[in-house]
């Protein structure tokens, strides 16, 4: 009665078949970031030190350290946030908790995904024409950052507008019910169970914007500046960039030192995640309902 | 407060005391009508209930009193309800309006607040900032609702971590905090054991003197329980309203009632 037929056999054969190839598929997907971490580590270690990332290039950058890069990173990304959380949290909420569903809301969905979808170096164009010379703002970290800042605004706001969507729908009318405006419901019942979700979209956007190039490249970011810079209408170094030339632009670079330089962009990148992961990861556990 | 007090008097003299008086209300949901032609007046300090089988329109006329269509752009409310003499669509301040009208749902929502703050919340939304009226509030609301012997010691605990039971239970002292003139129940025991069913059956019963309840149930003998007078929904209609011993007993008007509370449909 339940000797396998051959069509029994066919189908358990095809099934391992199938088992075996995608996981081989999946396995192999960690195969890149083990050689991109592994190739880093190996040749990069090595000049990490004290020095290298607190002190500024020095010999046409073929020794020295990167601060100035690293310092200038740092700067680009917050004041991108500064610019791209409000606004696009705004946005989330007006468009997750107020908009009708119209062809107005849909359209701005739309533009939405498509802001997704720009190139980077279109952005930087855009950047150019918009904030350095249209606004005037020069080459500067203010003119870098807003070009970043509406490149991930698309991210804020879309992680934004999912995390407010998964707040139960039963929360608002129960509030709703006791005479609650929407504003008092959003502020006192749907934002703060909403906030896990909107940080962790933040975090995945700071590790976006500080390993973009092509926006800054144009905008703000210098291949190399005597100084530091003093305020926001000043240039600066950005790591992305400093990467890119000293892997190409500059002759006598030591082997190790773009290494060294991608090291610390992706390790700062990694953190980021994992900061996310971590804060997503406690804060699941304290779910409150 | 609600608007001005702008009914006609000479309509509704004091004895009658309507609280609710509907009016050939009809509720749509896109071109979908599903509540048609209903015409009643809910008294003060009356629990009025309404029973009926599922998609008669219970929920929807509560939905229609509080004026939650606000929030629904399909669905649409014709005919009229007027509360205090007032009619609600043509209240300006709907928040007030809900301040005075309590709801409780089917399913209990506990917001995650503490319990304290669950509790405290439609006082805070109405400007409340003092802590000890607030302990006051909190306190006697928890109470009336049979449930501060049990969370007296964790106030600061989440609300939305209670069992069902404790949830619904909440969710009525929160429904009290906000001093309702009145009280809605949508079929409230659905998720409830019977012991905590019978002992918000208890509470509602002495609440009866205070404030006016509408209880939509499909629960036919919940109904006979409690209700002073009770409205059977059927289909999109309200096919009759009577005293809920009427129902009972004899005195229908029409034979799907009889029918409907003999368990012989629905």
């Amino acid at each position: 009665m339940f000797e396998a037929s051959a069509l029994n056999r066919k189908n358990e054969t095809r099934q391992k078949l199938f088992r075996f190839g995608l996981g081989t598929m999946t396995g192999i997907l960690i195969l890149p970031v083990v050689l991109i971490m592994g190739t880093l580590i190996y040749k990069g270690a090595p000049v990490i030190s004290f020095e290298f990332l607190f002190a500024s290039p020095t010999n046409g950058m073929t020794a020295g350290g990167i601060f100035p890069a690293l310092l200038g990173t740092v700067l680009l990304v917050i004041v991108a946030l500064l610019a791209s959380v409000p606004l696009g949290v705004a946005a989330a909420i007006y468009l997750s908790e107020y908009a009708p569903d119209n062809w107005f809301t849909r359209a701005i969905n739309l533009a939405i995904i498509n802001l997704a979808g720009v190139p980077s170096i279109v952005h930087a164009l855009f950047g150019v024409g918009a904030f350095v010379i249209f606004f005037k703002f020069g080459t500067s970290i203010l003119a870098a950052s807003l070009t970043l800042a509406i490149m991930t605004l698309p991210v804020v706001i879309v992680a934004t507008r999912e995390s407010l969507q998964a707040v139960p729908m039963a929360f608002r009318e129960a509030c709703w019910n006791m005479g609650a405006t929407r504003w008092q419901t959003i502020r006192r019942v749907v934002l703060p169970n909403a906030i896990t979700g909107i940080l962790t979209g933040v975090i995945l956007e700071v590790s976006r914007t500080a390993g973009e190039t092509a926006p800054i490249m144009f905008t703000g970011a210098a291949f190399f500046l005597p100084l530091l810079p003093q305020t926001v209408f000043d240039q600066t170094m950005a790591l992305s960039l400093h990467l890119f030339v000293v892997s190409t632009q500059v002759p006598g670079m030591p082997e190790q030192l773009p290494f060294g330089v991608a090291l610390v962009l992706i390790s700062m990148v990694l953190l980021m995640n994992s900061l996310s992961i971590a804060l997503r990861m406690y804060l699941r556990g304290k779910k409150k309902w | 407060m609600v608007g001005p007090e702008a009914g006609n008097p000479a309509a509704a003299p004091m004895e009658s005391a309507v609280k609710l008086g509907v009016r050939d209300l009809q509720i749509s949901y896109g071109r979908e009508t599903i509540l048609d032609d209903v015409s009643f007046d809910i008294h003060e300090h009356e629990i009025f209930g309404i029973i009926g089988p599922a998609n008669a329109g219970k929920t929807s006329f509560l939905k229609a009193v509080n004026r939650m269509d606000m929030f629904n752009p399909e669905m649409t409310v014709g005919g009229s309800i007027t509360f205090n003499n007032v009619a609600v669509d043509k209240i300006r301040n709907v928040y007030g309006l809900r301040r005075r009208i309590g709801v409780v749902f089917p399913l209990p929502v506990g917001l995650p607040l503490s319990i304290y703050d669950n509790v405290a919340l439609a006082p805070r939304l109405g400007g409340q900032k003092n802590r000890a009226e607030l302990d006051i509030i909190v306190e006697r609301c928890l109470t009336r609702a049979a449930l501060w012997d049990e969370v007296k010691d964790r106030l600061n605990s989440l609300g939305s971590m209670l069992s069902g039971g404790q949830q619904q239970r909440l969710t009525i002292a929160r429904a009290l905090s906000q001093d309702p003139e009145l009280l809605m129940l949508d079929e409230f025991s659905i998720a409830v054991d019977p012991v905590t069913t019978m002992r918000i059956e208890d509470v509602l019963k002495e609440l009866r003197s205070e404030v006016t309840i509408i209880l939509v149930t499909n629960l036919v003998q919940q109904a006979r329980r409690l209700a002073d007078r009770t409205a059977f929904f059927l289909e999109g209609g309200c096919v009759e309203v009577g005293l809920t011993e009427d129902l009972f007993t004899g005195e229908v008007k029409d034979q799907r009632t009889r029918d409907y509370v003999e368990g012989r449909f629905g």
